[in-house]
């Protein structure tokens, strides 16, 4: 359990958080997401005790921490670019905590040899962090992190440095792993599709405030506002309204289209629309629009419904939205 | 540089891990120095490069090679050659006879002992001054950036002037090291000081500070992390420079010469008496000690080179 009340943080004009209060509860893995600037990382340092806040708190299991020093918050930090003792075999990284805490021998290796089972690093103990590819160099990291048994594990951007493929192949493996493990987990990302992905609750930052926290599900589907929609899946801009694109209906048959359009409470109304472009990414088709009003977005239709279609560049279609979200407009920049 | 270890990681990725699949260079800061950049894991597309940098690297053109050679010829071998041989004139028991000598025996005693202590003085002090110069802000820091490489600009003859000149016989702060052993230490320190600091600060620029914060937040103190963190990082680059003091301290001449006083068997240092025996016209003498001289900086160097490739081959994959 980790409680965050009234954080704020500036570094001269720039405010990193303003009056942020957040509650991770035990045993959860929480994504704190936001753009670059957020405020997110600031956040994670603040509770790590990297970064001291100008006011505000922190506790940590019931205890405020808010005074003490890193060494004394009972945290695991798992850094985006490993953090590597570079001089250190794998093993020596891995036990530095329990080392410097100087416990028994026997108790260590025993400790090291679990920890390096648990992240499928067995075998390469003896290897410097050079030897090791970004991902095994960040599972170590995070063996090292979780041989001092901390009370929270908190992630800065950990898959950040890694190609996509072994970016989503490690953050399938963090699930699992923290679904053995239990430890309070928070994990820092810019990267919608990861948090949806690995976290059971996300916390959605903005320009040093929170936007909204919620489950990855309610998320989605009841944003609270334009940002949070925006930012967590794409958005299309439809007769003015937002919708996801996986939302348009598109149909050659005006008339049909609009005979459906009645029984969608705060429709946009059928927009007559010009097809640009149709792009096939694997199983989903992308049909990019030019509305009669000038008004460009893209709709994202499955195969077979594109095949039905036949759509080419220059088609004249009706587009409609299945279901409307009706979010608080907080920046009518961000849709496009 | 970067090439050589790209075999090696072959091997891990065959493991039957998650991220089996190779991974991108990593979007970090190319660094600059040589030794850190070989740390960063380089994309595996280039698998093949190795051999062709062999390939490349055996067929390097004649003409080069033969140029190379007798340059190093001309310039360093012949002479060191030479030299050798006039220090053998006498035989091997001329050589021993020579070297045995008690004023020669002096000199390199209180050459080797003395550059020793400067070697030690400059590790602390000059990893202190790169440690403030990079760590910390202060005003004026860039002026003393600049002045760190005065010692080696100035001619040392004058610095062993201006050393004179404030701890001579007529010392306005009444520190008097005209023909002592302090005085040697002083002159020495002041030439060598920018061996450490320069080789200690890149190291220092390219530290990550997220390895300290990882330290910290493992429960490490601030004194345990730069004991067991940051100082087994910047070793190599410490040694490395200590070692470049003392080969440059042992043959150092014109810094002493004025403070130093040349008294035999006390401030005479190896140079000034190889000075000496020339002068006295015993070349032979003056060969032979120089040989000694010779020999402890070809050690010197190579012990640095034998440090500094077992460094790296922890850092670098084998």
């Amino acid at each position: 359990m980790i409680t965050v009340s009234g954080a704020r943080k500036s570094y001269g004009d720039f405010t990193a958080l303003d009056d942020v209060s957040l509650e991770i509860p035990p045993g959860s893995l929480t994504a704190l997401l936001g753009p670059s600037g957020s405020g997110k990382s600031t956040l994670l340092r603040a509770i790590a005790g990297l970064e001291t806040l100008d006011s505000g708190r922190v506790a940590i299991a019931g205890v405020d921490v808010t005074g003490l020093p890193p060494q004394k918050r009972g945290i695991g930090f798992v850094f985006q670019h490993y953090a590597a003792f570079k001089h250190m075999t794998v093993r020596d990284n891995v036990a530095f905590g329990l080392t410097i805490r100087r416990k028994p021998k026997a108790q260590v290796r025993a400790k090291v040899d679990e920890l390096l089972e648990i992240v499928g690093l067995e075998g390469f103990q003896h290897r410097y962090p050079s030897q090791l590819s970004g991902g095994q160099r960040q599972r170590m990291a995070l063996a090292r992190a979780l041989a001092v048994d901390p009370e929270v594990l908190l992630l800065d951007e950990p898959f950040g440095a890694l190609d996509a493929k072994v970016r989503a192949d490690l953050r399938r493996w963090l699930r699992r792993l923290h679904d053995e493990v239990h430890v309070t987990t928070v994990l820092v990302t810019h990267d919608q599709e990861e948090a949806l992905d690995v976290a059971d609750r996300i916390a959605v930052l903005n320009k040093g405030g929170i936007e909204q926290v919620g489950n990855p599900v309610d998320l989605y589907d009841r944003p609270a506002n334009d940002f949070v929609m925006s930012f967590l899946g794409s958005v299309a801009r439809l007769g003015g309204l937002l919708v996801r694109p996986h939302d348009i209906e598109l149909s050659r048959d005006r008339a049909a289209a609009v005979a459906a359009d009645r029984s969608v409470p705060g429709s946009p109304g059928v927009i007559d629309a010009v097809v640009e472009r149709v792009v096939r990414l694997g199983f989903e088709v992308r049909v990019e629009l030019r509305a009669h009003t000038g008004e460009r977005f893209a709709a994202q239709l499955t195969r077979a419904e594109a095949d039905a279609l036949a759509l080419r560049p220059g088609d004249e279609v009706h587009a409609r939205a299945r279901q409307t979200q009706d979010v608080l407009e907080v920046d009518p920049a961000l849709a496009i | 540089m970067a090439l050589t270890h790209t075999r090696g990681s072959e091997a891990e990725r065959s493991a039957s891990l998650p991220d089996a699949v190779p991974e991108a260079v990593p979007d970090r800061p190319v660094a600059h120095s040589a030794v850190v950049a070989g740390l960063e894991p380089v994309a595996p597309t280039d698998a093949e490069a190795p051999s062709a940098v062999r390939t490349r690297r055996w067929t390097a053109r004649p003409l080069g090679v033969g140029v190379v050679g007798l340059w190093l010829s001309v310039i360093v071998l012949l002479p060191l050659a030479a030299l050798a041989a006039t220090s053998l004139e006498g035989g091997a028991g001329g050589f021993v006879a020579a070297v045995s000598e008690p004023g020669a025996r002096a000199a390199l005693w209180v050459t080797v002992w003395v550059s020793a202590v400067v070697a030690v003085l400059n590790a602390v002090m000059g990893t202190l001054i790169a440690w403030v110069l990079v760590r910390d802000e202060f005003p004026g820091k860039r002026v003393v950036n600049a002045l760190i490489d005065l010692p080696f600009a100035l001619p040392t003859i004058v610095a062993s002037i201006v050393l004179l000149s404030l701890y001579g016989p007529s010392s306005p702060v009444g520190i008097h090291l005209n023909a002592t052993q302090p005085g040697l230490l002083v002159a020495l320190a002041f030439v060598t000081l920018p061996f450490v600091v320069r080789s200690v600060q890149p190291v220092l620029l390219e530290l990550d500070r997220d390895v300290e914060e990882a330290a910290a937040s493992l429960g490490a103190s601030n004194r345990t992390t730069f004991r067991r963190v940051v100082l087994p990082t910047l070793a190599p680059a410490i040694l490395g420079g200590a070692g470049l003091a003392f080969a440059r301290a042992i043959g150092e001449y014109g810094s002493v010469v004025l403070i130093g006083g040349n008294i035999p068997k006390k401030t005479q240092v190896a140079s000034q008496y190889i000075q000496q025996q020339v002068e006295t016209d015993q070349p032979v003498n003056a060969a032979a000690v120089s040989v000694v001289l010779l020999l402890i900086a070809f050690a010197t160097l190579f012990v640095l080179r034998w440090a500094a490739g077992r460094g790296r081959a922890r850092e670098v994959s084998s």
